[in-house]
Parts: C-alpha cells; sequence; structure tokens
C-alpha cells in the first residue's frame, strides 16, 4: 500500500521531546466517589476509605496518600488494618479477602495488594456457611477471625491466608459450651460483633444477631460469659478495663453488661432507649470510651425516632450530660473514634470522632466544648454543590494569596483549632514550586477557592453571588431550623449540600486577574458580576447594567428562564471578593463565554446570541455586538421551549423509571459498565421501561444487529451558523480596522491567541507592568492563532492572511475540546523552555501541538473517551499541568511536564510511628530519593532524575523573586514607533472570528 | 448561443473527400469545405474561419453541432479532427464573440448546469434545450487515482465535492473485514459503506458501492479508528475527499498496466488526477501552500460589525465566483478583469492558492462582502 509523504524524524528533537514532555497521572484530588468502607489504624494513624469501584484510599499526614485498586473492581465492605503493622486487610462484596501493604521501595512507601484469599466452607456447605459478616485481626498479627453468616467463626493464619481449621468456632461448639438454660430456644444466626478482650489477647467477644453475646476463652475453647438480649443485635464493644461490655439493637437501645466470669448476668446492668419512648430505628454502631474526668463517652450511630426523624442520618455524642445528635447530609457508611493508643493507658480520652458519610469525611473535635468540626486538609467534598465550571491560576502573586486566605479565614470561624489529627506517615513531596489557585463554580452561585499548589487541594474562601439577587429562600429560615430545646438535640455538620435554590445562579464561567484582584464571575441566567477583592465588610449598592445582545433583531422569542431579580438598595458583603457591577444579557442565556482585561478596565463576555465589552470603570456599555443566525431555534427560544421540554420530561420519567428498578436488582454493585455504555450510545427505545429487564437486554441486542450508520455529508453554512460565542480573548497588537474571518471549513472556534515578533504568546495584561514577564516583542510580525474544533490555523498580522494550518480532523478524526498555551520547562537543561499548545480532544486524548510551527509533538491518552463530563471538565494551568474530573467529586491532576509535576510521595514506616513521635513540619530524611508512584499512575518505566522541582522552590523567597526581575528589567525592550492597537478580539462558534478595535 | 439545432437536414450532395462546412456567425453564413482525411491545424481552422467572416480583429469562440445535435466545442486539433471526422455530411460551425459567450455563461452556468440535469429526466420532448458547455465549464467530478501503486483489489476514488451542487451521498457503518494473517484467516474489524443517497455524488460516480471496506481516507489508514473518527475525518475533507476502498464487487477492477478507468458518469477527467494526488494532505508537516490549496480559503471580512446575518452575496453573484474562478487557473491570468479585481482584494497567499494546477478543480470560490 502506498505510503503517503512523511517527514522524517529528527534525533535532536525527538531527545528535546523527551526532556520536555511526559505524561503522568498524579494524583486524585477531592472525596473518593461512593465510598463503602473505612478503616483506621490508632498505630499508624492513617486512614483508609474503600470505595464501591474497588479502590482503597490511605490518607495519613497532609500529603501522605496512597491509592490501590483492587483487580476485580468490587465494592470493599470493610478495612481493617493489622495491629502495629503497615498492613491492612480488606473485605470484598465477593466475599474475598485482599491483604494489603505498605512496603518502603527508594525511600518512599508504596501501597501494593500482597495476596487475596476467599472463604472455602466445608464440601457440601451452603454458601451462606461462609459469608464473611465481621472481621477480626488479632493482636498477636498473625491471625484473623472471620465471622460468617452461618454463625461459624473461622480463623486464617496471616500472611499467607492458610485456614487454621482446628481452631474454628462454630456455632454448635458455642452451643455446647453454654450452660443448659442458655442452651434452649436461641439459632444463633450470624455474626455481627467480634471484638478482642482489651486486656487479654486470649478472650473474644462473639456477638450473635438474634442477640447472643458469649466471651470466648480462645486457649480454653469455652465460654467463659454469656449475655442474652432481648433485642436483636446489632454491635457490641468493650469497655478499656474489660469490666464492661456494652451492646447496641435493632430497637434503639443500648445496653451495658458487666463482666463477671463468677455470676452470670441474666439482664443488663442498664438498658436504655436514647430517643425513645416512641419506636427507634437501630443503633448500628456504639463506641463507649472512658475518660479521666470520669464520665464516659458514648458514641453511637443511628437510633432516630423512626416516625419523624427516621430519614436523618445521624450520629449521637452523649457525654457529662450534654448530647448532640450530629445530622448529616448523606447517608453514614461508617465511623471511629480516635483515642489513646497506648494500651497501658487507664482511660481512653476520645479527641476526634471520625466520619465517613456518603459525600463527605467530618472529624469531630471532642476535647473542645460544643465538639466543633476539624477542616480537613484533604478529602475535600468538591460537589457540595455540582460544580458547574472550573478555573485555574498559576503563580498567585504572594500578596493577592494573602488576602484571599485571609478573606477565608472570617469564614472558617466555626472551625476547630485542632490540629488535623490524622497525621501519620511522612509527605517527602518538595515544597510546592508556586501557589496556584483552582477555582470552581458551583450550581447554587458559589465560587470556591482551593489551593492547587500540592498534593492537598485545601478550601481557601468560597465566594457567594447569591446575596446580590433576591431568591425564594429566607435567609432566617436556617436560623430558625436548629431550636435550642428541641429534641432530638440535631446538629447539622458538614458542607455537602447538592440543592440549590434556583439553578440560575449556577456559575458558568470564571475569569480571575491575579495581579489586580479583580474578578469577573457569569452565570445561567445571563448574569456577569464583576468583583473586587475588599478585606473589609462592607455595604454598597451592586450597580445593574442590562446588555440587549439583540439589539434590534426582530420576531425573537425567548422562551427560557426569566432573568435574576437583582436585590435593590445596598446590600452587605462580608470581607473578600465584592461584586460592583452586575451586568444582565438580555435575553438571559447562559454566559458561555468570558474574559477580563484589568488593565483596561474591561470585561467582555458572550451568550448564545452575541457578545459585549463593558467598561467597569467607567460603567457604560463599550459595545454589543448579536451573533445569531435566523436558524438558530435553539438560541432563539432558550432552553427551555415548549416542544423540547415535553421531550425532556418524557425523557426524564423514563429515567427515573428505571432508576426505581435498580435497587430491587440487589448484591450488584455499580452496574458493569460496559453495558451502561452500550445503553447510552443505542439510546434504548421508549418502550423499554414497562417490560421487563430481559427484554430490555433483548432489545439491544436487535438494536445491534441493524448496525449504526453516520452519513457523511460536507457541512453547508446552515448547519454551522449557530451564534454561540465560544471563547474571548484581548490581545495588544496590530490590526488594521475591524475584520471577520469566516472558517471555511465550518467547525466551532475553541481558542484564540496571538503570539508576538518572537513567535512568543502574548504575556497577561498587567504582567508586564508588575515586571513579572518580558515585554512582548512589538517589532516583529505578530500571529493570530485560531483554533476551531477540527484545525489550527495561524494567520499574520495586521493583514490576517493565512499562513499555516495542522487540520487535526482531517488527520486523526479527533475534534479539538479544549486547547491552552503552556510553557514546558526541560527537565536537563535549567532555563530553557518552550511555549506550545496542550489540546485535549473529543477522544480523551491529550496533545501538545507546537508553537509557532503548528507540529503535533506528543499525544497520550488521558480520558476515556466515553467519559463526556470528564473530557467536559478538563482544565489546563499555564505549566503543562491540567484537572479533570474523575466522578462528580473527585479531580485527576495529571502532568504532561518533566519539571512540573504535584504528586504525594511519602513514607510510612510502623518502627517510626509506633512510638508516637509526630513528624511536624515536613523536616524529612534526608535520603536519596528514587522515584515510585503511589497513586496508581499510568508507569512508563522510565526512571525520573530526583527532585529537579525542588529548585524552583526558590521562587517563593521574595527576595529571588526580585533578582530575576531585575535581570528582566535589563533586557527589556523599549517600545518601537510601531503604532500599536489594542484589539478586543471575540469568536463565535459560526466559525469565525471577529475583532473589535 | 442559446440556440436550438435540428437535425432535420437533407443531403445536397455527396462528396466521400469534402466536407461541406457551414458556418454562422450572428446572422450571416459562410460556407466552405475542408479534407475529411486531414482538416489541418486547429489554428489554420480558426483563421479561416475568421477571415471568411471578416472578423480577423475579434476574439471568438466555435463550437459544432455533432450528431446528436448537441453544440460541442471546437479549441483544439483533436475535437476539430472529431468534429471533422464525425461530420454526416455537413459540419455545422457557430461562432461567437469571446464575451459574448463569457457572459452567457456567467449568468447562468449554474442555473443551467442544474437544468440540464433535469431536462434529461424530462425526455425527449424538451431535449432541443439541452446546452453544452465550453471545456472550461466542466469540472472532474471524481476520479479513480494511483492505480499503479496500489493492489488490485483496492480502489482509490477521489471525489470532487467543488462546484458540484450534489450532496457527497453515503453513509458508513462499523462491520468485520476478513483478512489474511500468518496464522490464517482472522476478522478484524472495520468501516464499510452502508447505503448510497439516490442521485448523490457517490452513487453518480458509480465508483463506489453498499459494504465496499474503507481502507484509507486521504491516505490515513482507518484501522483502529472508530465509526466517529473516521466520520469526522471524511467530514473535514470532504471539500476534497480520497478514499481508498476494497470493493465488494472484485470483478470491475482496474487492470495494471491500464490508465486509470472513467467513471459511469464518463465525465471523469484522469489525464491529472494521480500527479494530484501527491496533493493529498499527507500526515503532518506539509508546507503550507501545499496545504492551502485543497481548500477553500477562509474569508476575512472588512469593515464595521454592523448585524449581518447573511454575509454573503446575492446568489447570482455567488455563482459568478463559484463558476469562474476554477476556470482562472486554466486559462491564465489576465483573461477577467472581474475576476482580478475579486483577487487583488484577497491577501497574496489566497492568492497564490487559488493559481490551481492544471485539473485541481477543486476551489469553492469564496463569498467575499467588500
Amino acid at each position: 500500500m502506498r505510503r503517503f509523504l512523511r517527514s522524517g524524524h529528527d534525533p535532536a528533537r525527538e531527545r528535546l521531546k523527551r526532556d520536555l514532555f511526559q505524561f503522568n497521572k498524579t494524583v486524585e484530588h477531592g472525596f473518593p466517589h461512593q465510598p463503602s468502607a473505612l478503616g483506621y489504624s490508632p498505630s499508624l494513624r492513617i486512614l483508609a476509605i474503600g470505595t464501591r469501584s474497588g479502590a482503597v484510599k490511605l490518607y495519613g499526614a497532609p500529603g501522605v496518600e496512597f491509592m490501590g485498586l483492587h483487580r476485580e473492581n468490587n465494592a470493599v465492605v470493610q478495612i481493617y488494618f493489622l495491629p502495629g503493622q503497615c498492613q491492612l486487610v480488606t473485605l470484598l462484596d465477593d466475599n474475598s479477602l485482599h491483604l494489603w501493604s505498605l512496603k518502603v521501595k527508594g525511600g518512599v512507601s508504596e501501597l501494593q495488594e500482597d495476596e487475596s484469599f476467599t472463604l472455602r466452607g466445608p464440601p457440601g456447605a451452603a454458601p451462606s456457611a461462609t459469608q464473611i459478616t465481621v472481621v477480626l485481626p488479632h493482636s498477636s498479627s498473625k491471625t484473623l477471625y472471620l465471622g460468617t453468616e452461618s454463625g461459624s467463626v473461622f480463623v486464617v493464619q496471616v500472611p499467607g491466608f492458610r485456614t487454621l481449621e482446628d481452631r474454628t468456632i462454630s456455632s454448635d461448639t458455642v452451643l455446647q459450651r453454654l450452660p443448659e438454660e442458655a442452651r434452649q430456644r436461641r439459632v444463633f444466626e450470624m455474626v455481627e460483633a467480634l471484638q478482642e478482650h482489651p486486656r487479654d489477647p486470649s478472650q473474644v467477644l462473639i456477638g450473635y444477631s438474634r442477640g447472643l453475646i458469649v466471651i470466648w476463652d480462645l486457649r480454653g475453647s469455652r465460654v467463659l460469659c454469656h449475655f442474652l438480649s432481648s433485642q436483636q443485635l446489632d454491635s457490641a464493644c468493650w469497655q478499656r478495663d474489660g469490666r464492661l461490655i456494652v451492646s447496641c439493637h435493632s430497637d434503639g437501645s443500648y445496653c451495658q453488661w458487666p463482666v463477671n466470669p463468677d455470676t452470670q448476668q441474666l439482664e443488663p446492668l442498664r438498658s436504655c432507649v436514647p430517643y425513645g419512648p416512641f419506636p427507634c430505628k437501630a443503633i448500628t454502631k456504639i463506641f463507649w470510651l472512658t475518660t479521666k474526668q470520669g464520665l464516659p463517652f458514648t458514641i453511637f450511630q443511628g437510633g432516630m425516632p423512626r416516625a419523624s426523624y427516621g430519614d436523618r442520618h445521624c450520629i449521637s455524642v452523649v457525654h457529662n450530660g450534654q448530647q448532640t445528635a450530629f445530622d448529616f447530609t448523606s447517608r453514614v457508611i461508617d465511623f471511629t473514634v480516635l483515642s489513646e493508643v497506648d494500651p497501658a493507658a487507664a482511660f481512653d480520652d476520645p479527641y476526634a470522632l471520625v466520619v465517613l458519610a456518603e459525600e463527605e469525611l467530618v472529624v469531630l473535635d471532642l476535647r473542645t466544648d460544643g465538639w466543633p468540626p476539624v477542616q480537613p486538609p484533604y478529602l475535600a467534598s468538591l460537589h457540595c454543590s455540582a460544580i458547574t465550571c472550573s478555573h485555574h491560576v498559576s503563580n498567585i502573586p504572594l500578596k493577592l494569596w494573602e488576602r484571599i486566605i485571609a478573606a477565608g479565614s472570617w469564614q472558617n470561624t466555626h472551625f476547630s483549632t485542632m490540629e488535623w489529627p490524622i497525621d501519620g506517615g511522612i509527605s517527602l513531596a518538595p515544597t510546592p514550586p508556586q501557589r496556584d489557585l483552582l477555582l470552581t463554580g458551583h450550581e447554587d452561585g458559589t465560587v470556591r477557592f482551593w489551593d492547587a499548589s500540592g498534593v492537598c487541594l485545601r478550601l481557601l474562601y468560597k465566594l457567594s453571588t447569591v446575596p446580590v439577587f433576591l431568591t425564594d429562600t429566607d435567609p432566617s429560615e436556617h436560623l430558625n431550623a436548629q431550636g435550642e430545646d428541641e429534641w432530638p438535640p440535631l446538629r447539622k455538620v458538614g458542607s455537602f449540600d447538592p440543592y440549590s435554590d434556583d439553578p440560575r445562579l449556577g456559575i458558568q464561567k470564571i475569569f480571575l486577574c491575579k495581579y489586580s484582584g479583580y474578578l469577573a464571575v457569569a452565570g445561567t441566567a445571563g448574569q456577569v458580576l464583576v468583583l473586587e477583592l475588599n478585606d473589609e465588610e462592607a455595604e454598597h449598592v451592586v450597580e445593574q447594567v442590562e446588555a440587549d445582545l439583540l439589539q434590534d433583531q426582530e420576531g425573537y422569542r425567548w422562551k427560557g428562564h426569566e432573568r435574576l431579580c437583582a436585590r435593590p438598595g445596598p446590600v452587605r458583603f462580608e470581607p473578600g471578593f465584592q461584586p460592583f457591577v452586575l451586568v444582565q444579557c438580555q435575553p438571559p442565556a447562559v454566559v458561555t463565554s468570558l474574559a477580563l482585561h484589568s488593565e483596561w478596565r474591561l470585561v467582555a463576555f458572550g451568550t448564545s446570541h452575541g457578545f459585549g465589552l463593558f467598561d467597569h470603570q467607567q460603567r457604560r456599555q463599550v459595545f454589543v455586538k448579536c451573533t445569531l443566525h435566523p436558524s438558530d431555534q435553539l438560541a432563539l427560544e432558550g432552553p427551555l421551549s415548549r416542544v423540547k421540554s415535553l421531550k425532556k420530561s418524557l425523557r426524564q420519567s423514563f429515567r427515573r423509571m428505571r432508576r426505581s428498578r435498580v435497587p430491587s436488582q440487589k448484591r450488584r454493585p455499580a452496574g458493569s459498565p460496559g453495558e451502561a455504555r452500550a445503553a447510552l450510545r443505542l439510546a434504548p427505545p421508549p418502550q423499554v421501561p414497562e417490560r421487563s429487564c430481559r427484554t430490555e437486554r433483548l432489545g439491544l441486542q436487535n438494536m445491534e444487529l441493524a448496525p449504526v450508520q453516520r452519513k457523511i455529508e460536507a457541512r453547508t453554512a446552515e448547519d454551522s451558523f449557530t451564534g454561540f460565542v465560544r471563547t474571548l480573548y484581548f490581545a495588544d497588537t496590530y490590526l488594521r480596522d475591524i475584520k471577520e474571518i469566516q472558517l471555511m471549513h465550518r467547525a466551532p472556534v475553541v481558542g484564540i491567541l496571538v503570539l508576538d515578533g518572537h513567535s512568543v504568546p502574548l504575556p497577561e495584561p498587567l504582567e508586564v507592568a508588575h515586571d513579572l514577564s518580558k515585554s512582548p516583542d512589538m517589532q516583529g510580525s505578530h500571529q493570530l492563532l485560531v483554533v476551531s474544533e477540527e484545525q489550527f490555523k495561524a494567520f499574520t498580522l495586521p493583514k490576517v492572511s493565512a499562513k499555516l494550518k495542522l487540520k487535526l480532523t482531517a488527520l486523526e478524526g479527533s475534534r479539538v475540546r479544549r486547547v491552552s498555551v503552556a510553557h514546558f520547562s526541560s527537565c536537563r537543561a535549567e532555563d530553557y523552555g518552550e511555549h506550545h499548545l496542550a489540546v485535549l480532544t473529543n477522544l480523551g486524548d491529550i496533545q501538545v501541538v507546537s508553537l509557532p510551527l503548528l507540529k503535533p509533538q506528543v499525544r497520550y491518552g488521558c480520558i476515556r473517551r466515553e467519559d463526556v463530563s470528564g473530557i467536559a471538565s478538563c482544565v489546563f494551568t499555564k505549566h503543562g499541568q491540567g484537572f479533570y474530573l474523575i466522578s462528580p467529586s473527585e479531580f485527576e491532576r495529571f502532568s504532561l511536564s518533566t519539571k512540573w509535576l504535584v504528586e504525594p510521595r511519602c513514607l510510612v514506616d510502623s518502627a517510626e510511628t509506633k512510638n508516637h513521635s509526630r513528624p511536624r513540619n515536613g523536616s524529612g530524611p534526608e535520603k536519596a530519593l528514587g522515584r515510585a508512584r503511589n497513586s496508581g499512575s499510568q508507569s512508563d518505566g522510565e526512571e525520573k532524575r530526583p527532585g529537579p522541582v525542588m529548585e524552583h522552590a526558590l521562587l517563593n523567597d521574595e527576595r529571588v523573586l526580585k533578582e530575576i526581575q531585575s535581570t528582566l528589567e535589563g533586557d527589556r525592550r523599549s517600545y518601537g514607533d510601531w503604532r500599536s492597537q489594542q484589539v478586543a478580539m471575540s469568536q463565535v462558534s459560526r466559525p469565525g472570528v471577529q475583532a473589535v478595535r | 448561443m442559446n440556440r436550438s439545432f435540428h437535425k432535420s437536414q437533407t443531403l445536397r450532395f455527396y462528396d466521400c473527400s469534402a466536407v461541406e462546412v457551414k458556418s454562422k456567425f450572428g446572422a450571416e453564413f459562410r460556407r466552405f469545405s475542408l479534407d475529411r482525411q486531414k482538416p489541418g491545424k486547429f489554428e489554420d481552422f480558426y483563421q479561416l474561419v475568421v477571415h471568411t467572416h471578416h472578423i480577423a480583429n475579434t476574439e471568438v469562440t466555435i463550437g459544432y453541432a455533432d450528431v446528436h445535435g448537441d453544440l460541442l466545442p471546437i479549441n483544439n486539433d483533436d475535437n476539430f479532427c472529431k468534429a471533422v471526422s464525425s461530420a454526416n455530411p455537413l459540419l455545422r460551425v457557430f461562432i461567437q464573440k469571446r464575451e459574448e459567450a463569457e457572459q452567457g455563461l456567467a449568468t447562468g452556468s449554474l442555473s443551467r448546469r442544474r437544468k440540464a440535469l433535469a431536462l434529461r429526466e424530462e425526455g425527449p420532448r424538451r431535449r432541443a434545450h439541452l446546452h453544452i458547455g465550453l471545456p472550461h465549464d466542466f469540472r472532474p467530478v471524481s476520479s479513480i487515482i494511483d492505480v499503479d501503486i496500489l493492489p488490485e483489489t483496492h480502489r482509490r476514488v477521489r471525489l470532487y465535492r467543488h462546484g458540484c451542487q450534489k450532496p457527497l451521498g453515503f453513509y458508513i457503518r462499523d462491520g468485520m473485514s476478513v483478512r489474511v494473517a500468518p496464522q490464517g484467516l482472522e476478522k478484524v474489524p472495520g468501516i464499510f459503506i452502508s447505503r448510497m443517497v439516490p442521485g448523490g455524488l457517490a452513487e453518480s460516480t458509480g465508483l463506489l458501492a453498499v459494504d465496499d471496506e474503507v481502507l484509507e481516507v486521504n491516505g490515513i489508514e482507518v484501522a483502529g479508528k472508530t465509526l466517529d473518527q473516521v466520520t469526522d475525518m471524511m467530514i473535514a475533507n470532504s471539500h476534497n475527499l480520497i478514499v481508498t476502498v476494497k470493493p465488494a464487487n472484485q470483478r470491475n477492477n482496474v487492470l495494471r498496466g491500464s490508465r486509470a478507468a472513467s467513471g459511469s458518469s464518463g465525465r471523469s477527467s484522469d489525464s491529472t488526477a494521480s500527479r494530484h494526488s501527491l496533493q493529498a494532505p499527507a500526515p503532518h508537516s506539509l508546507p503550507a501552500d501545499d496545504m492551502e490549496s485543497d481548500e477553500e480559503p477562509d474569508v476575512v471580512l472588512e469593515g464595521d460589525l454592523e448585524p449581518r446575518s447573511m454575509p454573503r452575496l446575492p446568489p447570482g453573484s455567488l455563482s459568478r465566483v463559484n463558476g469562474a474562478g476554477p476556470a482562472f487557473g486554466l486559462h491564465g491570468p489576465g483573461r477577467d478583469s472581474r475576476v482580478l479585481r475579486l483577487l487583488s482584494s484577497f491577501p497574496p497567499d489566497i492568492h497564490h492558492s487559488l493559481a490551481l494546477p492544471p485539473g485541481g478543480v477543486e476551489e469553492h470560490g469564496p463569498a467575499v462582502t467588500l
């Protein structure tokens, strides 16, 4: 077969590429999607979270993170650390056990799966005989006791997972050892509780679901004590001295049983239904913890009055006459209490309650009055309200950084001052080389500012745009919700709140100028707010302007939502970003593009109808342009036109029906992804919901027989005429008059960039004024780069004549989804770097396209092509890193750069942590650090040079920064005689580019 | 030029060696004869014609009526010979001033082409109104290219969409293809043509058929690509689509050695096809000009940004541009002041890219508002 001409590979360039580009998925930020299990090692001070997709994530001190993935992709049901070891055991919902360990390799720890095991019963036994319900890792660290549904307790040796059959404690054995009077009627049923005696390793508490609890002597194989409850047992625990057992039950009660082998207890010492007298839900787990002061802590999950509060997810803390039912907004998966580890200590003295809810991790300080929450340094619940957009700003000036943190500290006063209690391991990652901000826009009208400099994504500050508008909810309502004298004493905790008062408040675009502190935020109902940073609380009127994007176009009817109503009169704003101008687009369609030029005090915004330019200093509209085309029905009528909404509501009701069926198919973890995908692509016929699942599958097969066809037809001018403004860009460059480029290949424009005379992208506004960048070269001719979904095109300025192009879609069949300019530094030559385009395609590939020659450099598969929301959420940083959502609550961080990698590097050593020496301030051991990724990233088998990022940490130093600036100043060129014109460029997906002088 | 021709002429006399020529210019007729066996050169014939009509200083175009009554051009030795040899018995020659010929073409070339299609279906009643344009009005529709370098089982088809009002008109689907592998036959996923749109360009060429396996699109192998990727590639290349297929029907394969066959439309031009195919976009890094030549240039509009919902010319002037743009490349510069004026308004790169290689008639003239 004939080969088309291909340019030869230049070996020098290939070598340079290896120094510049490298792809790694480095760390996952945020909260694990669908957590299903919690584990904690008091000796390592490390927390483990298992998920329904089979992931295990370990967290210690900030920066200490590990991730492991079970091959089986089954849900993790339970996690147990082996006492005193760097090892943990996971139980999956397929009844398999997996042993994981943290091994030190080249100075850093790695999490790896050692072995797995499935319990086999005697031949012919029912499957329930070996279905594990509860696991007890014995303090000897040599054996695991496995409680099963049949009531037997199996003993397995670790490592090696050898079943010690002669030591099995079957329910028959226990029955025979019971005194005559207890032996009657009771069937043992499943093992619900398995607890080792806190002082005597030879005694084990075994609790059976029908209410029987026995204390079993492992050495003598006999029952030391037994307790009979009239209620179904849910869980049980020891008091620290082993003299008391506390059991909790399905009727919402808990009982205290004194342990005395000599006298048999027929009745509990005390039985209590904390939220009685009306019927209550079960208490599913209970902790009984002693304190020096005398009065114990009782902490339990559930037990709420069934009728009125049965739907709440509560954990109650009772101590010293105080009782609080912490009310979580999502289901509680599991919880644990951090207390004194030293076995010789007389009291538990609990200091923190750690609760894993379905959507967030909440830690409560038990030592401070009122039990305030502790702000987590990681596991941030990114999706408190659904993320609608994100914006990354690299290298934030220290001043702005401090002001944002100061603004955030006003909002964090309700947090405890306690240091983060889960602090195992040592982070060896170098200090982040610069301060980076990730801004996320949310459905509820808030913008969250995250510290994205390092491994831990930490919330700095939360901005709400809601006070600007009149909404249905009355703010006073929230205050009344918590009356002091109410019973049960509910208290809302956590930040997860997926309910938005008004979908129009949703944030769609964010633009922050890091030099001036101006922020522009735009939303779903065409609202554009310009905000400035104010360190003081202030009350002022937000100036309102309407931008009529339709101008005098006739005959258009907007059937979508109405615009938001601004609150009249002065509004009080807390310290931080305070809005001073509100531009409302008319019609109030979603703002699809936004740009801010803080030097010229301009904000540009675009919707599906047109774009506008607003001078936020003089508070006047500079310019408005309608980009609408008569054939664009959607833009004319808005997203809620009647025809559409009927279709939509039908589709939604089908979805609802289908979803409601899902819980009936229990035991199926997440649904096989392949099937879900097929269903998505083929869009099952509408009759499916009425039929059974079987016909649905049949229907799918029938659809397979008639294969999917794709029409091959050239695009005509008409189908690409939508006035949707996808990108706006300000540039200081040369242009004669106003020009409009119409791309004849008719693909929407996704990016615009101007390169200066040295083919370097123009600096950001104010970057030069702040001496942080060289002035652009204004002598040589500038180039305009227009990136459409299909092609990259370079035009010379000021004539706007075509110069170069790369036809990506024609060559590869992929389309550009996201494009951003990035600076790539060489990992070898310290001061060498190149500017290129980082590109994400609709296939989920990440590519680097060179500047200014537009040649593809490298390509890596990054996101699954089916993961539409992942692809849509991707943002690039200016140094070749990026983020995308792998679930509603998690960002995956990746890096294309050899030099800029932010990934966890940490050491967990059981010997080191055993003596409770708390590592502080990250003064890690200065070992030669080999390289190992421990976050499940793609391994390329290539050894990396250790710590090249370290040098950049110097940039944090203000003195060094000043030096760099002064050298830059010496190199600055004077502006020539060239007439420089200030140009704002905008783009409509018509496709075309328009320039406005 | 918009005239009709009738075959109802009677024979006046019969001479085997001489061909009677009846030449018409305006309302005037001239008669002369030519040697049927040795008609001579076109250049001499042209001189003879202008001389006999006393219009030596005028640029004219010469046409003749063939046996079917269609008006065909005489503008080179070949078609002159053909005209003379096929004269039966009278050769009817029609002479027109070039400007007039151009104008007739300019105002109606597109609409005429469409009408011609429609007329053909209407049957013999309206046959008299069938028009045949001058050669520069013809454009290739499709061609088989690279016959010499492809395996005989494969066919590389080029579809010229520009200037053609027809839709490309085909659909593709996923399927399984059988390949010969070292360990025997194996099934691999492939892309196949699933449907042809009746009346579409793909169907009218006769070079592509349902169940043909698509192997390459503009030189890029489709193996390993998804249906959606291949769709996007084809649409992105739709202005100049080169598809390499393995035809489902292997009986009509072109035999090696013979030059490229023409499509069933009989209008394919293959004289320059294989040369031109070298300019098909190669993967990565072609000089800009090469890449520019296969696609219409983007339009740069100047002036104020008043709302302009349809920045296009009225239909008549649009077709003017579409029709004559390619002709410019064939006939050399300076022929038409309007074209020149149009082109001079373009930046040089675009100007250059319009000067196409012969046969490269794929430029779709851009719509420009000045």
